[in-house]
């Protein structure tokens, strides 16, 4: 980098070329008060005129947040000139904001205070008149308050929002001295735009915007955030072994330092909640009463040793630990001989683990989330990342801000719309016809990349020749895509290198979930888009999503995806293990809840999942896990699930416990404890390991999560070069074969996993489910940006900004059924009804109406079926 | 059709015309203003999604030019000169007294729509020190009590207004 030298107060400093003299001189430890300069803002504000300096040659002073350094530059920071245009600033500012200094949240965390104290003037100048705005303060936020009065004008909240989260909720209105910052409802409980994720907050150097009920903690603890599965790096605040506040960790590579609503303010409450279970408790009659652990322990020791092998199962969560998931699967394998071992990830991840599996050899994401802001083009498909995985949301609008291509579909209008090139609205459950229709263009137009198919990938004919029946007529027919729309996606992917594909459970949650994975492989393919930066990119769900199921949470794998049927994999873990391995593939989760139906399995083990809420169709989930003997629930809240347990043990929360997670992008990430596990409660793998060794199997004695670690280097080889202590620093990507390998950004850079690329011949399936005259909408299931799983629903805040379910529905639709907005209706398919609040929107196409399926009241997987994503339903004002 | 939802009809119709760049968004504010008197907050939200950038994006432009109204225009719009003629004779002193009696903050509309205030600078008529200038009117040397006065008149008119009617 080309560098220049330059003098600040004597002292000679080097600076890159074009870098701003504020920028090289609080580099080299020489402070110049600032309030409004932001490093990576497109340009500079310049609005606080704080940041005077003098430079030798020129007549008056500058602003060193503009000024570019140059070389042979002499510049003096504090001559009387700059000290009297400063003080005069400040004197100013604190006239019209804060006359009266010191009552405020922010007293001594406040940059005007401490600017004020370094140039020198008194909070309370006698100078200048004080001129107080009395503009009303808006408390409505659950989890901040807007003070204008006390805003300096300095705008960093407005690129905050604009820049890097991308919502642009809150601007500049009016001008002069009555300019004020503010999002378009004043007032709002919920602005349309606002996200509540407090970025605003966090940047505002004043109390103009501050958190409600702060705390300035007295140590941090660096960990990873608990919700979804894009893994961002936070520091836990704690004051006295109490959460009191959280911030992002701006070294972390995946979130740099920004954070959603449920990161930055749905933590403490769920963790110090008063729902908590305390103590293990069993059913007696109908009533639940407090066992001591050691009983627990006992009960469970005998009456698993009744049902070891197939009558077993377990059901593990993506919200533990990789060290609690692979104790877990070792449990179920060695201790109670059955591979019936599952994960909640099973109802969104699995036909991708299968689908890539079979195409590339790898079913995980081939990107790293930086890919996303450096690509050319985007595709994202049957995902709303802006709600499910907001901070990589925030990726997808920055690179469209700088101009990628963003081709988005959809059948319902998301935030992305707006900043998206292409909008494919189509039809829910037709993505498969969509997907084949941009691939017969690909073909047609000769835009596939034969040099790369040639070079990398096999089977291309037989793929050909499925599409040959299959023309644009049939998939704008079934998609409901105009012809013309289709072929401007396929020319844009084709052309715009590289691109990075990404979906999520829109595409995975239906009966044709591996067919349209499939589709998109070979899209990816024929496009030539499996290279370096680009890639296909499966949005996992939870936090750890992708870690269960690398550490063999799954009916046909041993850990690191060493197959169950090959007696050489089977070999090395009963090597390592010390116990014979039952040879027979076990069933899926889905399948294991027959079997628990039909009474074939009858000991369940549960940690962590509530398919009692999140699978399709709960009523018959409820009846199945009724029928079973015995029913063990270790959560950290009593779940809809637990209700059902004969015996119910207490979980620690992610707070109390060491280990790690593995994100979307195959980054494995500490996570530290940062408190004592709440009352009596236990780490997963800690209690599945007291059950083991009380059962007599030995292999189950850890003295930490970082020793089960080592084991699991060991025995996985993506992980063979990860430890405790290496992911003190920062997380790193599998595959990690050795100590010295510094992962892996891109999955099948050079070459596919499996070798060749291999291309699937695709068949088009209509949905398993469609509409008819008794049930003529189509429902499909979303995520709030404010929920995921039990925990966001102890969170009060969160509670406030999205507490119910709403069934949103087109005004045209509304206006056929005679609904009224907010007007409670029946939603009923064939296996139930429910009742919720409707919601008039344009954001859902006439015909197809959406729950989000995360509230126990109003259910809404009381009426899905087999594909979560998609039932036809009816729906009926309710009385 | 409810007032609100032709608005938005009228708003799609005059939208029709335009392009969706962001060059074009003055004289699309410039458009609706004419229409209705003023940028209603449906007409804004209409814009936004056309142009597809925020509400509040629109809402900065628009409160950044001092020719767009935000409320409905009162039957008698009243504007006050606080140009520096107008400042030196006590044009504030005016301005409260308007705001005073009305209730009501410039840029703002009494709720029974007769009276809309605004603050202008120089109208031209410095001589006539400080100036307001009245349904088009020009009312020179101001004084609270004429303020009552003009106020009084509007009362009048309406009453007679109703007889008439009746």
């Amino acid at each position: 980098m080309d560098t220049v030298d330059l003098i600040i107060d004597g002292i000679t400093i080097k600076a890159p070329k074009g870098e701003k003299i504020l920028w090289a001189a609080l580099d080299n430890g020489i402070y110049i008060p600032n309030l409004c300069a932001l490093r990576w803002a497109e340009e500079p504000h310049a609005g606080c005129r704080l940041c005077f300096v003098e430079v030798e040659g020129r007549a008056d002073p500058v602003t060193s947040c503009t000024e570019p350094v140059a070389e042979g530059l002499v510049v003096h920071t504090d001559t009387p000139q700059v000290r009297r245009l400063r003080r005069t600033a400040a004197e100013l500012l604190i006239a019209a904001e804060c006359p009266d200094c010191g009552a405020c949240a922010k007293n001594r965390h406040c940059e005007l205070q401490r600017i004020a104290a370094f140039v020198g003037v008194k909070l309370k100048p006698k100078r200048l008149r004080p001129t107080p705005k009395a503009l009303p303060v808006d408390a409505s936020n659950p989890f901040f308050i807007r003070d204008p009065n006390k805003c300096v004008v300095c705008g960093k909240c407005v690129s905050v929002c604009s820049e890097i989260v991308g919502a642009n909720a809150i601007d500049f209105t009016f001008r002069g001295f009555e300019t004020t910052l503010r999002p378009f409802d004043v007032q709002p409980v919920i602005d349309e735009r606002c996200e509540s994720c407090g970025e605003c907050v966090a940047i505002c150097p004043v109390a103009a915007l501050v958190e409600k009920d702060l705390r300035w903690p007295k140590e941090e603890v660096k960990t990873i955030c608990p919700y979804c599965a894009v893994g961002c790096g936070i520091y836990l605040g704690l004051d006295e072994g109490t959460i009191v506040g959280v911030r992002g960790d701006e070294e972390n590579a995946t979130n740099k330092g920004t954070l959603c609503a449920k990161g930055r303010f749905g933590i403490a409450d769920f963790v110090h909640h008063r729902d908590r279970l305390t103590s293990p408790l069993v059913k007696r009659g109908r009533t639940f009463s407090q066992i001591s652990w050691e009983q627990a322990i006992d009960l469970m020791a005998t009456e698993f040793a009744k049902y070891r092998g197939e009558e077993f199962a377990l059901i593990a969560s993506a919200k533990g630990t990789n060290e609690d998931g692979y104790i877990l699967q070792k449990f179920a394998r060695v201790a109670m001989g059955s591979n019936d071992i599952d994960s909640d990830s099973r109802l969104c991840d699995a036909p991708s683990l299968e689908a890539l599996g079979h195409s590339f050899g790898d079913g995980a994401m081939s990107n790293s989330m930086d890919d996303i802001e450096r690509a050319a083009c985007i595709l994202a498909i049957g995902t709303n990342p802006t709600s499910s995985h907001p901070i990589l949301g925030q990726r997808i609008r920055r690179a469209a801000r700088k101009g990628a291509k963003l081709i988005l579909a959809n059948p319902r209008e998301i935030d992305l719309c707006r900043l998206s090139t292409l909008w494919l609205r189509n039809r829910p459950g037709s993505d498969l016809a969509l997907l084949m229709g941009m691939m017969r263009v690909m073909l047609d137009e000769n835009l596939a990349d034969l040099s790369f198919i040639e070079e990398r990938c096999q089977n291309f004919e037989q793929f050909q020749d499925c599409l040959r029946d299959f023309d644009l007529g049939l998939a704008e027919e079934i998609s409901g895509v105009p012809q013309e729309l289709l072929k401007e996606a396929a020319r844009t992917l084709a052309t715009h290198k590289p691109a990075v594909i990404l979906y999520g459970s829109g595409l995975t949650q239906h009966s044709q979930a591996t067919q349209n994975v499939l589709a998109l492989a070979n899209l990816a393919m024929l496009s030539g888009n499996m290279g370096k930066g680009s890639g296909l990119n499966p949005l996992k769900g939870q936090n750890n999503a992708q870690g269960i199921s690398d550490m063999g949470a799954l009916p046909h794998f041993l850990p690191g995806y060493q197959p169950l049927s090959d007696p050489q994999s089977r070999e090395k873990f009963e090597r390592a293990w010390g116990y014979p391995l039952n040879p027979n593939p076990g069933l899926s989760l889905t399948e294991m809840l027959e079997a628990a139906a039909e009474g074939k399995i009858k000991a369940v083990y549960i940690v962590g999942a509530n398919p009692a809420l999140n699978m399709a169709d709960i009523r018959y989930v409820r009846k199945a896990l009724r029928r079973t003997k015995f029913l063990v629930v270790q959560d950290i809240f009593l779940t809809e699930t637990a209700r059902l347990a004969h015996l119910v043990l207490p979980a620690a929360s992610f707070a109390e416990k060491d280990g790690t997670f593995t994100n979307t992008e195959r980054r494995v990430q500490l996570v530290r404890q940062a408190i004592e596990p709440i009352d009596e409660s236990r780490p997963d793998g800690q209690i599945a390991c007291q059950i083991a060794s009380r059962m007599g199997f030995e292999g189950f004695e850890f003295d930490s999560p970082s020793q089960i670690m080592e084991e699991i280097a060991r025995l996985v080889p993506q992980y063979g070069g990860i430890s405790h202590q290496r992911l003190t620093e920062a997380g790193i990507q599998w595959p990690c074969p050795t100590r010295d390998h510094p992962g892996t950004p891109n999955l099948h850079a050079e070459g596919f996993s499996r070798g060749r690329g291999r291309f699937a011949p695709l068949k088009y399936e209509a949905p398993a489910e469609l509409p008819d005259e008794q049930y003529p909408l189509m429902l499909t299931t979303e995520r709030s940006l404010y929920h995921l799983g039990s925990m966001t629903q102890k969170v009060e805040g969160l509670m406030r900004l999205r507490g119910e379910e709403l069934v949103e529905l087109n005004p045209a639709d509304a206006a056929n059924l005679g609904i009224a907005d907010n007007q409670w209706v029946r939603v009923i398919s064939r296996r139930g009804q429910v009742k919720a609040k409707a919601r008039i929107t344009e954001a859902s196409p006439p015909g197809v109406v959406s729950m989000s399926a995360h509230f126990a009241k109003g259910a809404a997987n009381l009426v899905t079926g087999g594909e979560l994503k998609l039932s036809a339903v009816r729906i009926e004002k309710a009385g | 059709m409810t007032d609100e939802e032709e608005r938005i009809r009228q708003t799609r119709e005059i939208l029709r015309g335009h392009g969706g760049e962001r060059g074009k968004l003055i004289p699309i504010l410039q458009e609706i203003q004419a229409r209705f008197g003023y940028l209603p907050r449906e007409a804004i939200k209409e814009i936004a999604k056309f142009m597809r950038i925020t509400e509040i994006e629109v809402l900065g432009v628009a409160t950044f030019y001092n020719q767009f109204r935000l409320n409905p225009p009162g039957k008698h719009p009243v504007k006050v000169c606080l140009g520096t003629a107008c400042h030196m004779k006590g044009g504030v002193n005016i301005l409260e007294a308007w705001e005073r009696r009305l209730g009501i903050k410039p840029g703002q509309t009494t709720p029974d729509r007769q009276v809309s205030l605004e603050r202008v600078a120089c109208v031209g008529c410095c001589a006539m020190a400080p100036v307001s200038v009245v349904d088009e009117e020009v009312q020179g040397r101001v004084s609270p009590t004429r303020v009552d006065g003009i106020l009084l008149s509007f009362e009048l008119e309406k009453e007679k207004g109703e007889e008439n009617s009746k």
